[in-house]
């Protein structure tokens, strides 16, 4: 742990973008998430770190209620995004998503062009009017994403056919493209190779300039690297949340002080 | 990667909207979405609706089958027209045919009604007579036949009536559709009217549907499965007996014993395929190997025209690739585990498999057996050409008489030959016919269902 | 002795050889079985299986070379006028042997003696009418050549079974002691006896093998004969189908395939869309109870036979189209049409469809629906954008597959489409398909070798061609589809 670089970015706070209070979240009969409250920034990273099984991605498919497709999971409490509850009987999941883009562990291009996979949020949502405007966001992503050099000659190659760390950054493009407010990204650098890791961690942080971003992971190091608060889950209970330099440093729980030590996990 | 600045939709640019309420897009989006899955919805409704009216038609048309209009009325034996020798010996009966019971039949008829005393007004008596079904004498000489001693006698007798005072009983045959029938006539309805007030008819159970030989185009109310379901239950012991061993064997020895060669491969391409020929194809394996060459050719005596043998043959060879493949994921499911702790304790490759796969697969494979069975008592295709579908008069004989090369018919071929003569009534039969056949395939099914949740198991 | 008490023999001479070769391994290790090398059974079945299998193989082998001789000795009594003609001589051989039939159930029924038929004389004896009185029917009366030759066949019938019998049993005692001889407690009794299982097993695993061949052989074979008497180019492009009892007859195959095609279409049209939405609700809307009691009901429309569905064909769906549709629109007044019979061959393919879609609709990997969940899609806009897609490959082989399913289907055809060759576009008419020809053609009253039963022969070589095709290639997009996500 003693090469661990702190990332030591001064947090800019732009005030709550997600504040969620009490949620409870169950599967069937067990009980995944007790009673977390945890508030997110806009324009910072925050990482959800924690050993497995401990809730951390449950509770950030909460945010976005991809739960909802999980016919067995229940959530109680409130998520309010910008004020107002997700989990209100007038939300629309499908809507709330297009706000609140997600990235997943795997690399999951459709079987598709380049420029469909990056264009596809746009087109069912109906954010442009023309070609040319369609065209425009889906280069502004790739850019964003930090592809478009890459891939600016072959945008209609399909998009299974990059390599492991470009499919992940064409996810994340594709994420991009809608411009959500929040950006939820469950160990998105899981199934990448070192470099490729590097990549999007350097772009993960290019992205806190436009975006709330939320990052689930199981490398410390990583949350360490990129975000600027860092919440601790074990057992479906959060237990710290705080500056990323705080948690790292001077950790106030036992339990969280045992798992960066990696006595636990 | 300095290019973030870029041109674009910038998240801040852009005036908030509030994820409560839908927006105009998103509520066309969710019409799209409503109808999508209302269609899918359809989709199945309407299968299975159509599935449903076709059960109830076989039900409401066919369901009277099982019925018989019959007329209740004495007949007197007598001893000097159907016994002349008067010996009551059964030789000597046999030599009075059934034009002779014929007239004793009509005689005691036209009595009857007349003791009941039915108005007959000016309708001829060949037209009365007709009302009674041509087979009836033959069932009346067939009772004489097995007990003579009736002879003399006055017998109560329940006579079967023709297809269409059955029919008009059934409500099938109507006074407007009768008009238009040259085989029917007003004066017979209002008879048969007259009876029913009287209590001489009684529209009762008929056995006789499913024990009965077929009978010709003229006596639809005596045809019978009795032919159809023997050949069927011949056929289906066959198949049992030939192609549950050998498919048993075959996906043993490709799960368990050959070696992953281009040889194997190419059996189970092979057998991949084979469950894809059309089902008349295998008609043409039948008739011009086991009929034309191995009977015909090569004088194998049992393989004949019509013979429910050649039909099981044919039906085992069908069969045989759903077998395979239902037993193979049957034995492939069994962990290989098992076989190593077998193995592990020293027994030899052949003993772990009939140790210990074979009988923890039976349920699989009896599944697996039981479906292709079924899929085989309905097949009527290949059998119409290997003869099954020639009108059959007599039963086959028992098994170990030879009755596997008797000429029979299968319950399926007796719907088809049933559905394609003229008179209505048949389409009743026929209709019957498949009553009986759906109840044979749901007792297979339902068996195939309880063995799968009785012993399924999981590994 | 005829081929049932000899087999019968065969397995009295196998359970004795079980108690036999068991007992002896038994008292050669003196009651001690674990100085044997296997259990003691095997070396029962080890005698058992020598008793048997070598006796029996022998049996096989005798009966198939057994009708060439006898044969011949019976068609050396047959004027030499006859033999000459390789057809005559058929004829004359079948004759022979329904003779020699008759005068075996003559015999068995006491209506004449071994003696009587000895001295038996065509000219003088009425032999057609004797053995027609035991219910042997000849289609003309015994010339005295036949009535020879039928002599000399049962002769050498009854002869060769004598024989038959003795050798086949020498055999089987004599390996039976064989083996008794090599039972010895150090003898691999299990090994011998597995081997020989084995060998059953690849035995069986042959028959798909054989049955393909069979398949090939006598379509081929017979399609040969047909295309010998019958242009091959006139059937395959003939536009007429116009066969006559007398010969010349036009057999052309193109109002066939046209029929086929138009029903295959309709079946298509109907079958692809319900199956293809069905499996989407099942897959992707249904709550697991709904599809726990649907997909089942489904099934069960596969499962009842389609003389079933040829009967709803005929009498409801046929009638309904007729009184409905073609007749209001003044399309014609058949009932049996294409459009009954492409209607009800659809019905019974949406299982089929919906089943192979479903499987294939679920191998679609879940990572795929979350990324387009994730980024706002309803599931209909999942469904038709990115599953849908991804599927393609693997629906368009389920749907070749039901294409071949349809093609091959006969009994809806027979009872529903009619049986009159035409080209026309209109659906309400009646039209007919390869299928129903070759019902037609083979249970119809025409002599076999006549060019009119044989064209049954190229046809259904013509649909399994077809039929295998569309297979094959369905079977390798689907398995490509399916490496895709490994």
């Amino acid at each position: 742990m003693n090469d661990m670089r702190i990332a030591d970015r001064a947090v800019d706070t732009h005030g709550i973008r997600i504040k969620a209070s009490a949620v409870q979240v169950y599967y069937g009969e067990s009980h995944a998430i007790k009673d977390v409250s945890v508030d997110i920034l806009d324009k910072a990273v925050t990482a959800f770190i924690g050993p497995s099984g401990c809730g951390k991605s449950t509770f950030l498919r909460t945010l976005n209620r991809m739960n909802d497709t999980i016919p067995i999971c229940k959530v109680q409490g409130s998520i309010l995004l910008d004020g107002e509850n997700i989990y209100d009987k007038r939300v629309d999941p499908v809507q709330l998503r297009a706000k609140v883009g997600m990235v997943f562990q795997k690399p999951n291009p459709f079987p598709k062009s380049i420029y469909d996979n990056v264009a596809y949020g746009p087109r069912i949502h109906g954010l442009t009017r023309s070609k040319a405007e369609l065209d425009g966001i889906v280069e502004s992503s790739l850019r964003k994403a930090a592809l478009w050099n890459e891939v600016k000659d072959r945008l209609h190659a399909p998009g299974t056919g990059l390599s492991g760390g470009q499919q992940q950054r064409l996810c994340i493009a594709r994420a991009v493209a809608t411009s959500p407010e929040v950006l939820l990204m469950d160990e998105p650098c899981s199934a990448l190779d070192p470099i490729a890791t590097a990549q999007v961690e350097e772009l993960i942080d290019e992205l806190r300039s436009n975006f709330s971003v939320v990052i689930v992971t199981h490398s410390m190091q990583q949350a360490a690297r990129v975000s600027q608060k860092t919440a601790f889950f074990h057992l479906g209970n959060l237990v710290e949340y705080g500056e990323t330099s705080q948690i790292f440093t001077n950790p106030k729980d036992p339990r969280t002080e045992s798992y960066i030590t990696g006595r636990i996990g | 990667m300095s290019d973030i600045s870029a041109n674009g939709p910038a998240s801040a640019g852009k005036p908030r909207v509030s994820i409560l309420g839908q927006s105009a897009r998103m509520k066309s989006r969710n019409r799209v979405e409503g109808i999508f899955k209302t269609l899918g919805l359809t989709a199945i409704l309407f299968s299975l609706a159509i599935l449903a009216l076709m059960i109830f038609t076989i039900f409401r048309d066919g369901s009277s089958a099982f019925f018989q209009t019959r007329a209740a009325f004495p007949i007197t034996l007598s001893a000097e027209i159907i016994d002349p020798a008067g010996n009551r010996n059964r030789d000597d009966l046999t030599k009075q045919t059934t034009m002779t019971y014929n007239k004793v039949l009509n005689e005691a008829f036209l009595a009857a009604l007349a003791a009941q005393g039915i108005k007959t007004d000016d309708v001829p008596e060949k037209e009365i007579t007709a009302m009674i079904s041509k087979g009836a004498a033959g069932e009346i000489r067939a009772d004489v036949l097995a007990d003579p001693s009736l002879v003399g006698q006055t017998i109560e007798a329940n006579i079967v009536l023709g297809g269409r005072i059955d029919g008009y009983m059934k409500g099938r045959v109507t006074r407007e559709s009768a008009e238009r029938d040259s085989n029917v006539t007003m004066g017979q309805l209002d008879i048969a009217d007259r009876m029913k007030e009287a209590g001489m008819l009684a529209t009762v159970w008929n056995w006789d549907f499913i024990t009965n030989t077929d009978s010709s185009d003229t006596r639809p109310e005596t045809a019978g499965l009795g032919v159809a379901i023997l050949g069927s239950a011949y056929m289906m012991f066959l198949v049992l007996i030939m192609c549950v061993p050998v498919g048993v064997a075959a996906s043993i020895y490709l799960e368990e014993f050959a070696p992953k060669n281009k040889w194997t491969d190419l059996i189970e391409v092979n057998i991949a395929n084979l469950a894809a020929v059309p089902s008349i194809v295998y008609g043409i394996l039948g008739l011009a190997i086991f009929i034309n060459i191995l009977g015909g050719q090569m004088g194998v005596e049992a393989l004949k025209m019509s013979a429910s043998l050649v039909g099981a043959l044919v039906l085992s060879l069908q069969t045989l690739p759903t077998i395979i493949i239902a037993t193979r994921s049957a034995i492939r499911a069994v962990p290989p585990s098992i076989r190593d702790a077998a193995l592990g304790i020293g027994a030899s490759k052949m003993q772990t498999v009939f140790h210990h796969v074979l009988p923890l697969a039976m349920p699989g494979i009896l599944t697996g057996t039981i479906l292709g069975l079924a899929s085989a008592l309905g097949e009527t295709a290949p059998l119409l050409l290997i003869g099954m579908v020639a009108f059959v008069a007599n039963y086959p004989a028992a098994p170990w008489d030879g009755g596997f090369s008797d000429p029979a018919t299968a319950l399926p071929v007796q719907v088809y030959s049933w559905a394609s003569r003229s008179d209505p009534a048949f389409i009743e039969r026929s209709n019957g016919a498949i009553i009986v056949l759906l109840v044979f395939l749901l007792i297979m099914n339902v068996t195939a269902i309880i063995l799968r949740r009785r012993f399924e198991r999981r590994w | 002795m005829t081929v049932l008490p000899l087999l019968m023999i065969l397995a009295v001479l196998a359970a004795a050889g079980f108690i036999l070769g068991r007992q002896r391994a038994l008292a050669l290790a003196g009651g001690d079985t674990k100085k044997l090398h296997s259990l003691p059974a095997y070396y029962g079945w080890h005698a058992a299986i020598m008793a048997f299998v070598p006796a029996f193989c022998a049996l096989i082998v005798w009966l198939l070379i057994q009708p060439f001789f006898i044969e011949r000795a019976a068609l050396s009594q047959l004027p030499a006028a006859v033999l000459e003609d390789s057809t005559a001589s058929t004829l004359a051989m079948a004759d022979v042997r329904r003779v020699a039939a008759g005068l075996d159930t003559a015999v068995a029924q006491g209506a004449m003696t071994e003696a009587a038929i000895e001295t038996m004389d065509a000219t003088v004896t009425d032999l057609r009418g004797e053995l027609g009185k035991v219910g042997v029917a000849l289609g003309s009366a015994v010339s005295s050549e036949v009535l020879a030759a039928a002599k000399q066949y049962r002769e050498s019938v009854a002869s060769a079974s004598v024989v038959r019998a003795v050798v086949i049993i020498l055999i089987a005692v004599a390996a039976l002691a064989r083996a008794l001889k090599l039972t010895a407690p150090d003898f691999w009794a299990r090994n011998r006896v597995e081997k020989v299982v084995l060998w059953l097993l690849m035995l069986a695993s042959l028959i798909a093998i054989l049955t393909t061949v069979g398949i090939i052989w006598s379509l081929l074979s017979e399609s040969f004969n047909f295309f010998s008497q019958y242009p091959i180019g006139d059937f395959f492009f003939g536009l007429t189908w116009n066969p006559k009892f007398g010969g010349g007859s036009d057999l052309g195959f193109i109002p066939l395939f046209w029929g086929t095609i138009y029903i295959t279409i309709i079946a298509l049209l109907v079958a692809v869309p319900l199956g293809l939405f069905a499996a989407i609700y099942l897959a992707e809307y249904a709550s697991k109870r709904t599809r726990a009691w649907v997909k089942p009901m489904i099934e069960v429309i596969a499962g009842i036979p389609t003389v079933v569905y040829g009967l709803f064909a005929l009498i409801t769906v046929g009638p309904f189209l007729r009184d409905f549709f073609a007749a209001p629109m003044g399309l014609g007044n058949s009932a049996a049409s294409v459009m009954t019979a492409g209607i009800v061959i659809g019905l019974l393919n949406i299982p089929f469809i919906s089943s192979l879609s479903d499987d294939i609709i679920n191998a679609v990997p879940q990572s795929l629906r979350d990324g387009a969940f994730g980024l706002g899609s309803t599931k209909s806009e999942t469904i038709r954008q990115v599953v849908l897609p991804a599927a393609l490959p693997g629906v368009a082989g389920a749907i070749l597959m039901g294409a071949s399913r349809a093609i091959g289907e006969t009994m809806i055809v027979v009872m529903g489409a009619g049986a009159a060759a035409k080209l026309s576009l209109n659906p309400f008419e009646a039209m007919t398909t390869m299928t129903v020809k070759i019902v037609g053609q083979l249970t119809g009253d025409t002599d076999f070798n006549s060019p009119e039963t044989l064209v049954a022969f190229a046809l259904g070589m013509t649909l399994f061609v077809i039929t295998l095709l569309l297979n094959v290639m369905a079977v390798w997009i689907v398995r490509k589809y399916r490496e895709q996500y490994e």
